[in-house]
């Protein structure tokens, strides 16, 4: 935690000594995590893709939705038949697939925050009540999370998003819902474990109330576990939509997310690779990267795992 | 001298399900628990595992509330309901038996130890590192121990940490709940020297609780015994020592080794297991297992505390004479066997 020094008292040298403990602490996350390669590999893919979903349109080299009637199906261009304006070939009605990649990235990464915000904020305020109230309120929410979970995921999300109507935003919300069960049952078993140790106690003996408690005692002896969750949601979340883009209930077209393009693309797999292939490659980048953050955020995050 | 904690028939019952179809258990962890103590002294609670030492702790640090009974904390009834928990909070303390547990892993020790004054009041930040540095060294730390997280510590530097958890809001009272057991024999010893020095610096009374009497010996000034919920026996740590009276307590000391290769010991070896808490025995606690047994007094009528001496004892046989009373610890064992009635 941080100083903050009381302006009436603060002394320079105090102030001095929080803001040198604010930088080694971030001088010691930075070092315990570029220890592990693959999550630096996995945080500089995460970056460009940033950089590209950001800079999108000064990067792309057409427009997401520009069709060219007199180029359709082209080829990626070191294939024969390829050109080099379009550096990955074209779909089916003729526009970029670098293009719509480029931009996709900007729809991919919006849903994958978006809907792990969501779940992981909801997931963690219900499974930190659950499991430190337990009693009624706990068998209430556990009940309601076994109904949403006893659901095929992506039958219980379609049928959201029937009732919500089909588009991007209610896409996000239903799969965000679909996906809070996972938090609460991490949140609450790693709250019921750590609720009845000494470190708690002792807290609640120094006067902490239950707000505090949870959230500032227990929650960041949990977060391992839901890093890892979520880093995984992430990936999920990005699938789910894009089965909803499939299915005609997501992202609808011709907005250039990948999942969309998977599925608009789906028949000409075996005519034109390309059209396929690039979109999934993507989505599994992307995945693979948040995955290696993932691993390494935990493991420069435990102080167990540190060597002092 | 005055008494700052006062127990009166201190209780705590559990309601304990035993699935859908049969009634719920009560187990009665703590039963009419009556004892004083005084200011700057050190009150040791033994007893073996289960005899609802723990329980009372967590009564005294008001962790849980007493089911009945009345605990008065520095002249204030705490049970009345009506009392200010804040202001209790800076008068008892507790410090744990592992300190591997008490302490968050995922804060330094700085934030462990100013959270308490973070909570209760409203001290500046700069001014509560510096009383959280002046605490470090106070137990026998070191300032630069302030940005560490607790997993860089051994055992005793943790249960020094704790103990000065403990002493941030200056309590009057601090529980410690087996501080020791935990470390090794060497680290007890700092422990203890560095508990008592504190006791006389800052005149805090403990309640000390343990169940190995060597250690009990060392630091206690009034010790009480503890069965199966009940004090069975409040005595001052001489007259424990010297001329223990209930049988139990004959039993317990019996047990403790000796630095003495020379000195012939006679274990007394106590019958059968500590009876269900489920399913207490009626009358006397203590009468499955005890030595001198008469059936006719002691299975239907519980004893009372008595005053025998120096000591309070609850034992039929005390009070009516028929076990002999002022005995020492070795002496007396070897008619102890030789007395038992069928």
């Amino acid at each position: 935690m941080v100083e903050t020094t009381n302006p009436t008292r603060a002394d320079m040298p105090l102030k001095k000594v929080a803001r040198d403990a604010r930088r080694a602490m971030l001088g010691e996350f930075w070092h315990y995590f570029a220890e592990n390669r693959g999550a630096v590999l996995g945080l500089a893919l995460f970056v460009l893709l940033v950089v590209v979903a950001i800079f999108a349109p000064l990067i792309a080299p057409h427009g997401p939705a520009m069709q060219d009637r007199s180029a359709l199906l082209v080829p990626p261009a070191w294939e024969a038949g390829g050109s080099s304006t379009y550096l990955l070939g074209t779909d089916a009605v003729g526009r970029d697939l670098l293009s719509r990649l480029i931009y996709g990235a900007r729809f991919s990464l919006f849903i994958g925050v978006v809907v792990v915000g969501i779940s992981l904020v909801g997931g963690i305020l219900l499974g930190l009540v659950a499991g430190y109230f337990r009693g009624w309120i706990d068998i209430v929410i556990m009940r309601v999370m076994d109904v949403i979970l006893s659901f095929p995921s992506l039958l219980l999300a379609l049928v959201l998003v029937a009732v919500l109507g089909p588009g991007l935003v209610n896409a996000m919300i239903s799969v965000a819902l679909v996906l809070i069960p996972h938090f609460v049952r991490l949140t609450r078993a790693a709250v019921m474990a750590e609720a009845g140790k000494d470190y708690v106690v002792s807290a609640r003996v120094a006067g902490a109330g239950p707000v505090r408690l949870m959230l500032k005692t227990i929650l960041p002896n949990c977060l391992a576990p839901l890093i890892v969750q979520a880093t995984l949601s992430f990936s999920e979340a990005i699938l789910d939509a894009a089965a909803l883009g499939f299915l005609g209930m997501g992202a609808q077209p011709p907005t250039p997310e990948w999942g969309t393009m998977l599925a608009e693309a789906r028949e000409f797999i075996l005519r034109a690779w390309w059209v396929v292939t690039f979109p999934g490659l993507a989505i599994l980048i992307t995945v693979l990267a948040v995955n290696l953050i993932g691993d390494g955020l935990r493991d420069a995050l435990d102080p167990k795992l540190k060597r002092s | 001298m005055t008494a700052i904690l006062e127990a009166t028939d201190l209780a705590r019952h559990y309601e304990v399900g035993r699935g859908a179809f049969r009634k719920p258990a009560t187990v009665k962890a703590l039963a009419n628990a009556s004892f004083s103590v005084e200011a700057g002294t050190t009150l040791a609670v033994v007893g073996e595992s289960g005899c609802g030492k723990s329980t009372l702790a967590r009564l005294l640090t008001m962790i849980e509330e007493p089911s009945a009974g009345r605990l008065i904390i520095d002249g204030e009834d705490v049970t009345a309901g009506r009392s200010d928990p804040a202001a209790l909070r800076r008068k008892v303390q507790i410090v744990f038996q592992n300190p591997y547990g008490s302490l968050n892993p995922r804060q330094k020790i700085g934030t462990i130890l100013e959270e308490p004054l973070e909570i209760n009041t409203n001290i500046p930040a700069a001014e509560r590192r510096q009383r959280a540095l002046d605490m470090l060294t106070r137990v026998g730390l070191r300032p630069e121990h302030y940005g560490r997280y607790p997993h860089m510590f051994s055992g005793g530097q943790r249960q020094r940490i704790a103990i000065a958890r403990a002493l941030m809001m200056e309590p009057k009272i601090l529980v410690l709940d087996e501080p020791v057991s935990a470390l090794d024999v060497s680290i007890q010893a700092q422990i203890l020297n560095l508990l008592s020095d504190l006791q006389e610096d800052l005149g805090l009374t403990y309640i000390f609780i343990s169940h190995n009497l060597s250690v009990v010996r060392f630091v206690a000034d009034k010790v009480m015994v503890m069965y199966l919920g009940r004090a069975v026996e409040i005595a001052p740590v001489e007259a424990i020592f010297e001329m223990p009276q209930h049988p139990y307590t004959r039993a317990l000391l019996s047990a403790t080794p000796v630095p003495e290769p020379a000195r012939a010991q006679t274990r007394i070896k106590l019958k059968g297991e500590l009876p269900s808490p489920f399913n207490p025995p009626s009358g006397c606690p203590f009468h499955p297992r005890c030595p001198h047994v008469r059936p006719e007094i002691c299975v239907p009528v519980r004893p009372e505390l008595v005053q025998a001496g120096p000591t309070l004892v609850a034992c039929h046989g005390i009070e009516q004479g028929w076990i002999p009373g002022a005995a020492t610890v070795n002496g007396a064992t070897p008619e102890l066997g030789a007395e038992r009635l069928a």
